[in-house]
C-alpha cells in the first residue's frame, strides 16, 4: 500500500475530525480524496505539521490528528520531546513512514534505512507509540480515536504517490474555514 | 514592578495565554516570569520554527500566542515566517533579545545583529526596538497592534534595555 491508499482507508473515520496535513503530496492526496473545512492543508513549511497539531490540541478540547511523514519528522526532530513532555490526550500523530521524501522524487530517508521513528519517539518519552503495517493503520486510528490517550502511530507503507493537482485554495480561506470548524 | 513582571502583565492584559520560548541569557528573567504566571501556558520549544508551528496551532485553537527568542532565530525562522505565519495571515508577537548590540561581550553575536533589522525589513515585519527600560511602556500598544493586523511583529530588546549582562 502507498500513502494515498492508506489515506483512503482512513477517510471514513477522520472526515469529521480536525486534521492538520503535511505539506506537498500528502495534502494534495487528502484534498482530492475528501476535502473538508476541518482539514488544515500545509502549503509550505516542511516539518511543522506535528507542531501545529500539538499547539491546536493543547489550545482546545477537540481531538486533533496530525498527518505527518517520515521525512518531515526527520526535519523537525525536536518536535518529539516537546510532544512527549506536553501531553495532550486529544492529540494523535500519524507518521506515514514510506521511507522516502515523496514530494520531491522519492529520495530515500534514513527512516527507511537504520533509523526507527517509533524507537526515537519512545526514547524521547512518548508513552503510547504504535508501529503498524499500512494495512492496519485504519484499525490503529480507530483505537486511538476511541481512546483517551495521546497516540503516535507510525504506519510503515510503500513509497509512491497518487497523481493529483496542487491545491490552489487561498491559504487564508483554508485557515478561516478551518478555524470555523474548530470553533463549531 | 520589575520589567519582567511588567512584560508578563502586558501579555496577560492582551489575553495572550500560550507562550513558547527558546532561552537566551538576557531572557532568563522573563522566561521565569512566564513560567510562573498562572494565566499563561508555557511550552518551551527546541527550535524557534517548531515554536512558531506550536503558536500557529494554538492561534487556530482560539488562544492568543507569543514567542520569546533570541535574534539569531531570525536566521532559523525566515521560511516559517513567510510560508506559515504571513501566508496564512496569523498574528504573532515576537519578543526578541537583540544580542550583538552595545555592551555585548561575545563577538560572534554581532554577526547576526548586523543582519537582524535588515532581514525583518526585507520580510515587511513591523519592528520595534526597546533600548531604554521605559520603552516597555509601548508593549501594550504593540500587542494590541499585532492582533489588530494579524501579522508577526518583532520587539527587539537590547542589552541596555535589560540593564547589561550583570557584570558591567
Amino acid at each position: 500500500m502507498i500513502r494515498s491508499e492508506v489515506l483512503k482507508t482512513l477517510v471514513p473515520m477522520i472526515s469529521d475530525e480536525l486534521v492538520v496535513c503535511n505539506i506537498g503530496i500528502p495534502s494534495q492526496e487528502l484534498h482530492a480524496l475528501d476535502d473538508q473545512p476541518s482539514n488544515f492543508y500545509m502549503l509550505g513549511t516542511m516539518g511543522l505539521a506535528s507542531s501545529i497539531g500539538l499547539g491546536l490540541a493543547l489550545a482546545q478540547p477537540k481531538k486533533v490528528i496530525a498527518i505527518d511523514g517520515d521525512g518531515s519528522v526527520l526535519t523537525n526532530f525536536g518536535t518529539l520531546p516537546t510532544i512527549a513532555n506536553n501531553v495532550a490526550d486529544n492529540f494523535i500523530l500519524l507518521i506515514i513512514d514510506n521511507g522516502s521524501y515523496g514530494s520531491t522524487g522519492d529520495q530515500p530517508t534514513y527512516a527507511g534505512k537504520k533509523t526507527s521513528l517509533a524507537a526515537v519517539a519512545t526514547a524521547c518519552g512518548c508513552e503510547n507509540v504504535v508501529e503498524c503495517r499500512a494495512e492496519d493503520t485504519a484499525a490503529e486510528m480507530r483505537k486511538a480515536l476511541d481512546g483517551d490517550q495521546m497516540t503516535i502511530i507510525v504506519s510503515k507503507c510503500e513509497s509512491g504517490n497518487a497523481k493529483n493537482p496542487v491545491i490552489t485554495m487561498d491559504p487564508v480561506v483554508i485557515r478561516d474555514r478551518f478555524m470555523k470548524a474548530v470553533a463549531s | 514592578m520589575d520589567v519582567n513582571d511588567r512584560i508578563v502583565s502586558d501579555l496577560v492584559k492582551n489575553k495572550i495565554e500560550f507562550v513558547t520560548t527558546v532561552p537566551c541569557k538576557q531572557l532568563a528573567g522573563v522566561i521565569d516570569a512566564v513560567e510562573e504566571s498562572p494565566d499563561i501556558f508555557h511550552i518551551p520549544s527546541n527550535k524557534e520554527d517548531e515554536g512558531m508551528g506550536l503558536c500557529a496551532g494554538a492561534f487556530m485553537g482560539g488562544k492568543r500566542p507569543a514567542i520569546i527568542m533570541q535574534n539569531t532565530a531570525i536566521g532559523v525562522t525566515i521560511n516559517t515566517l513567510a510560508t506559515l505565519i504571513q501566508y496564512y495571515r496569523m498574528p504573532l508577537p515576537m519578543l526578541i533579545s537583540y544580542r550583538g548590540e552595545l555592551r555585548e561581550p561575545v563577538a560572534c553575536q554581532v554577526e547576526m545583529a548586523v543582519h537582524t533589522k535588515a532581514l525583518l525589513a526585507q520580510l515587511n515585519i513591523p519592528t520595534y526596538h526597546f533600548h531604554q527600560q521605559s520603552d516597555v511602556e509601548e508593549l501594550d500598544n504593540i500587542l494590541q497592534y499585532t492582533f489588530m493586523c494579524n501579522k508577526p511583529v518583532a520587539i527587539l530588546t537590547d542589552a541596555s534595555f535589560w540593564g547589561g549582562y550583570g557584570d558591567q
